[in-house]
């Protein structure tokens, strides 16, 4: 399925981010045992704290690591051999990854989260507080409480290694960070800094927070000598930090950096009361117009800011612990924190490693799809072909591979030489020459049979015998393409999504004569060009499209009956969805709309029905295929932000207008209409075996289709919201509209008996 | 078969000669001597310095004009006018201007690769004798107009009205004119070379104390190998508009006290590498004249040494940018079929103290050996007391282009001096290379 637009927060969302041990136990070590999590060393004067949890690849701050680190830091503080301490992480690649999200999860009152983050505001205080100073040196990921834990320290060392990132990510699991970090950011990095940080969750670089004024010091990630890379780069961090610490206490390293005239004139700035609440104001109204008051994380973010800010750190403080304990206990809240899981679970193989790697890739069609797809292989470090049938259509894919790696280069998170040296794994070419040594083929060609019949015909006449054929169709059964094929078992879809490149979900296709290496091989394909993955049955439009077309149709009865796209896109941007029903059809295409809801209609029949395909057929024929021709439901131009709706499409919908009944139009109606089709067509998808279980029918819906992620999926949703209450308005929608409303079977037992979850 | 009669021959230890291979001879090497740049030669050019290094050469040979086949001249920094440095300093160096002459670029082994080149055409049957050489002139260097304004300039060159070109200069705006620098970092990482360096001194954990102490070495052996007049590949020069110079000037012994005062001067503030443990941006050139020992013997002259065996290398030019020495060296000893205890004579290029120091523990660790060089065991580190007896780079300075000529002419001096059978030159490179050479005495 093309098209389908960048989903905010949640396609930032990665999987390293927070740790979530499921192996953790509660229980609190007695004090006499050893120490497991934190141990320390005293070099000269300087104690060198090293935190390492043995039982995970990550560090976090679990209740354990809190135990201990207190214990620890008590014996420094009552040990005068020691002057000043170091605080560092024993693993590669990780400082520390966030609040264990298990401690919080295993909660069962506001009260009880409240606690935790008092305790932790506690820990860090006397931490901040230290008559021994403590360098904090981060290599690798430093998130969340991990940078809560890093800020409160009195200096800051980071590695320049691309791993080591900074950020307060909780507001991308519903949270806020909760143990000091809405009270000390604001004084460290000002406000405007700390909003973005804290409201967007998004990673900092360690250049970045130099200059942001986050770290105090950068040290330079060293090459092989004595030992590893990452273990001598980590001995080295040390070292300079130890430096470090000495010279604080010598008094040779100022703690406090001289202000530039810059910041004296912003801290002048801020030190109005009326500038402060135009911030505020301004940061509080952005939040709105983007989550549409749907998360409460962020605007409770903005209230601890401004309680902390405005009235004092002991209310500020108080603020920010019992904002944390009520958001930790919202259904928002578990919907992001189930998505965090579930993504994390679609990043595994769990079909085994393939029998042969992937080393060579071949691409068919040197399409937006086919260039995108090339362009998330190549920098992969797998080589590529990209095989276009004309010489236009192939310089147009190799530009478009390009420009993605070479706004890289422009926002710098990739060197020029790396741009070309990566590019270097491109071969675009117009025949199927070296196709003899190409392990997989994913072709990305026009959606027609015929067409997929005849290319992986070519296809199989020239590669070798172990090469797979994947199809990044989304629609077309992939059983009806492996018809034409002398090796079925190599026959599999590969469903990508635009772009691909910021896409992250791939859906993976397999029939009943797919083999088991060919899935783990896709699957292992997929994962190395960082996607995340569901495997779904076959059928036509398998799972994501086959929930899309009803809400497509559905959408287009809603223009029938007067509504006007503006008006439908409101009404689903207002319900969650990262982009209104109207827009998405325009990205998607009308004429691939056409298609999906034609090919679907065929296969479903009457349950599929709605509006009337005709007044899509109708816009293609006039030129109006959506965003890519320049006219759709919008008029897009070039360099305008604000879309106008295309003023043709006004008589177009009069000639199909059809009455709207009162009974099911309500603003409320439209809406559930829309969401219930989507529901209903994903529980079916479970029901017939479509679906491997609702969680990746959640991570598909919501990372594929951009269903609510405040929701957390149809399933998570379908929990929550109760399936009796979506039933009983299906019902009124069934005696309006006939069997598109019919609640599938699965839906109907969970209705029946409220005990029955989707999630456990 | 070719094996077995190597391995004889080591043991004998008596030459390289092969059967079937031409003896190819060093007949002389010749330097100007080495100035830290901007001092007396700050007004010359960079083939006004490789034509002191060719008269040198024909001044102390005696050489006919007309006598050699071919001349091939190393440099990094290329003066855009005399993009062909060698063929511009021959001819004013009074060589027959019927001889050929071309110039390479390979970073700070320009010249070995200038003196390959030379060997290779030898021993291909091409020439006979080949001068070859290499220049560096850091006291001055292209500086450009930026991007915008050369695109600028150029359009203005083929605007044909008076509007065209007011329009073009109406388009030139401040930021234009801001000038573009030599580019002094790796192109593909945009580091500097000091400041990788630095990194890999602290990969291989070397101090600051032996970085000084290698360096302070380095200086104490240059001035005793100056005043005991053992440089004598240095030439007396006349700088046009300035006085004689005849020695470098560039040697200064200092004390462990003084060089510890220094700040560093790439990575700030822990770094380890300072100015005083670096070679510095010196001008100079070398010139050396190779022939085929039939033919230096015909005319003559006494061949000072054998070239042998040599190799270049190449790895990654972040992490391992100044490791060419630990890599070149037992490549070229395997190929010669010479062990480390064979030879006599060590001259490593100095581009830092720290380089070198990071080169000689990675040749001592077998990890290293194991992990990055795919050996059984560790390379091995060449003996202190064969080791640059008479000053380096650091000292001595280093003219990107020139040095590898100097190394080869010293290592023929030593070999002769000390009276070593076997010498061998190792040397790092910009982008992540190097090269080692085998060097054998001639017989006295």
């Amino acid at each position: 399925m093309a098209g389908v637009r960048a989903l905010g927060v949640l396609s930032r969302l990665s999987t390293r981010r927070y740790a979530a041990n499921t192996s953790r136990t509660f229980s609190v070590a007695p004090a006499m045992l050893a120490r497991t999590h934190v141990s320390y060393e005293v070099k000269d004067d300087v104690a060198v704290v090293r935190m390492n949890d043995p039982n995970s690849k990550v560090n976090t701050i679990s209740i354990q690591m809190q135990n201990e680190m207190t214990e620890v830091m008590n014996e420094l503080w009552a040990n005068d051999a020691v002057k000043s301490a170091v605080l560092i992480s024993s693993k590669p690649g990780c400082f520390i990854a966030g609040a264990d999200i298990n401690m919080i999860q295993a909660c069962s009152s506001a009260e009880e989260v409240t606690k935790l983050s008092q305790e932790g505001q506690k820990m860090f205080e006397l931490v901040e507080k230290s008559p021994k100073p403590i360098v904090a040196a981060i290599n690798g990921s430093c998130l969340g409480g991990g940078l809560e834990f890093a800020i409160a320290c009195q200096y800051r060392i980071a590695t320049k290694s691309k791993k080591t990132v900074l950020g307060t990510p909780e507001v991308m699991l519903g949270l806020l960070p909760g143990a000091g970090g809405t009270q000390r950011l604001p004084k460290m990095v000002g406000l405007p800094n700390a909003f973005d940080m804290m409201l967007t969750g998004r990673n900092i670089r360690a250049d970045k927070a130099k200059k942001m004024g986050l770290v105090h010091h950068l040290v330079d990630p060293l090459g092989p000598g004595l030992k590893s890379p990452e273990q001598r780069t980590m001995d080295y961090l040390e070292e300079v930090a130890i430096q470090f610490a000495k010279g604080i206490v010598d008094k040779k390293i100022p703690l406090q950096k001289d202000k530039g005239m810059m910041q004296k004139i912003q801290d002048y700035v801020m030190s109005f009361e009326f500038v402060r609440n135009q911030i505020y104001k301004t940061v509080h109204g952005k939040v709105m117009k983007q989550s549409k008051g749907l998360y409460p994380a962020p605007l409770k973010i903005i209230e601890c800011v401004k309680t902390g800010v405005e009235q004092g750190p002991t209310a500020g403080y108080l603020a920010e612990s019992q904002n944390f304990g009520q958001l930790a206990m919202t259904a928002e809240s578990s919907a992001l924190i189930g998505l965090y899981h579930g993504q994390v679970a679609c990043k595994k193989n769990r079909f085994g490693s393939p029998a042969k790697e992937v080393k060579t890739l071949a691409i068919l069609g040197a399409g937006l799809m086919g260039a995108g797809i090339a362009q998330v292989t190549v920098d992969k470090g797998v080589r590529t072909i990209l095989k276009d049938t004309t010489v236009q259509g192939l310089a147009r894919g190799e530009e478009q591979v390009y420009k993605g790696l070479n706004d890289k280069t422009k926002k710098k998170s990739i060197t020029s030489f790396e741009r070309d040296s990566i590019l270097s794994n491109l071969c675009g070419q117009l025949d199927y020459k070296g196709f003899e040594k190409v392990d997989m083929v994913i072709e990305a060609v026009f959606e027609d049979i015929k067409i997929k019949h005849a290319v992986l015909k070519e296809v199989e006449a020239v590669v070798s015998p172990h090469c797979i054929f994947a199809s990044n169709t989304s629609a077309l059964p992939i059983k009806d393409i492996a018809a034409a094929s002398k090796r079925p078992d190599k026959v599999i879809g590969m469903h990508y999504f635009s772009p691909v490149d910021k896409m992250q979900l791939l859906e993976i296709i397999t029939t009943d004569q797919t083999s088991k290496d060919t899935t783990a091989s896709a699957v292992a394909v997929g994962l190395k060009q960082g996607k995340v993955i569901i495997v779904v049955g076959d059928g036509p439009g398998f799972y994501t499209t086959r929930c899309l077309a009803p809400v497509l149709v559905e959408a287009v009865r809603v223009l029938q009956e007067g509504a006007d796209p503006k008006k439908l896109d409101s009404l689903t941007t207002s319900f969650g969805f990262p982009v209104g029903a109207a827009t998405l059809v325009d990205e998607v295409g009308i004429d691939v709309a056409v298609h999906v809801a034609e090919d679907l209609g065929k296969a479903f029949g009457s349950r599929f029905g709605g509006g009337n395909v005709d007044v899509l057929k109708t816009m293609v024929e006039l030129g109006f295929k959506g965003r890519k021709s320049g006219k759709g439901w919008y008029v897009y131009e070039p360099g305008r932000k604000i879309k106008e709706v295309n003023p043709e499409i006004g008589e177009i919908l009069e000639n199909y207008r059809m009455k709207a009944n009162p009974a099911v139009s309500s603003d409320s109606d439209v809406q559930y209409r829309l969401i219930s089709r989507f529901v209903n067509e994903a529980v079916l998808c479970l029901q017939e075996g479509i679906l491997n279980g609702p969680l990746e029918g959640d991570i598909g819906a919501v990372f594929g289709l951009g269903f609510p992620p405040c929701l957390g999926g149809p399933f998570r949703f379908l929990d929550s919201f109760g399936a009796d209450k979506l039933v009983a308005k299906m019902q009124q929608f069934e005696a309006v509209y006939g069997n598109q409303f019919s609640p599938c079977q699965l839906l109907l037992d969970h209705a029946k008996d409220s005990s029955k979850k989707f999630h456990k | 078969m070719h094996v077995l009669l190597l391995l004889v021959q080591t043991k004998s230890k008596k030459t390289l000669a092969r059967p079937g291979v031409k003896n190819i001879v060093l007949v002389e090497g010749v330097r100007t001597p080495f100035l830290l740049s901007g001092t007396t030669y700050a007004n010359l050019m960079p083939h006004d310095l490789a034509r002191a290094a060719l008269q040198g050469l024909l001044n102390k040979t005696s050489l006919p004009k007309d006598a050699v086949d071919y001349i091939i001249y190393g440099i990094v920094i290329q003066e855009v006018k005399t993009s062909n440095v060698a063929r511009e300093a021959a001819l004013g160096a009074g060589f027959s201007d019927k001889i050929p002459a071309h110039t390479v670029t390979m970073a700070c082994i320009s010249s070995n690769q200038a003196m390959t080149s030379a060997v290779g055409l030898i021993a291909a049957g091409q020439c006979d004798a080949v001068v070859a050489g290499g220049a560096e002139f850091m006291s001055d260097v292209p500086i450009r107009h930026s991007r915008k304004m050369r695109k600028t300039m150029l359009a203005l060159n083929r605007a044909k009205t008076l509007g065209q070109k007011l329009s073009l200069i109406g388009s030139i705006r401040m930021s234009h004119l801001s000038p573009e620098l030599p580019a002094v970092a790796e192109f593909s990482t945009a580091e500097t070379m000091g400041h990788s360096a630095d990194r890999l001194a602290a990969a291989f954990g070397v101090s600051r104390l032996e970085q000084d102490e290698f360096a302070l070495r380095s200086h104490t052996l240059a001035k005793k190998a100056q005043d005991d007049g053992l440089l004598e590949d240095v030439i007396t020069f006349k700088v046009p508009g300035r006085d004689i110079v005849s020695k470098d000037n560039g040697i200064r012994p200092s004390s462990m006290e003084q060089m510890a005062k220094l700040k560093p001067a790439f990575v700030k503030p822990h770094g380890t590498v300072t100015a005083a443990n670096s070679s510095f941006l010196t001008d100079g050139a070398s010139a050396v004249l190779i022939m085929s020992e039939e033919k230096a013997l015909a005319m003559g002259y006494k061949p000072k040494a054998y070239l042998r065996d040599f190799v270049y290398v190449s790895q990654d030019p972040k992490d391992q940018l100044l490791l060419g020495p630990t890599y070149s060296t037992p490549k070229v000893l395997e190929r010669a079929g010479l062990s480390m205890s064979d030879i006599d004579v060590f001259e490593f290029h100095e581009a830092f103290a720290g380089q070198i120091m990071a080169n000689l523990k990675a040749m001592d660790s077998d990890w290293f050996g194991q992990t990055y060089m795919g050996r059984k065991a560790k390379v091995g580190t060449p003996p202190m007391d064969k080791f640059n007896l008479w000053g380096g780079s650091l000292s001595l300075g280093h003219p990107f282009g020139a040095t590898g000529c100097r190394l080869v002419t010293t290592v023929a001096h030593r070999l002769k001096k000390e009276g070593g059978q076997y010498g061998l030159v190792a040397a790092c490179a910009a982008g992540g290379q190097g090269h080692a050479m085998v060097i054998e005495a001639y017989p006295q």
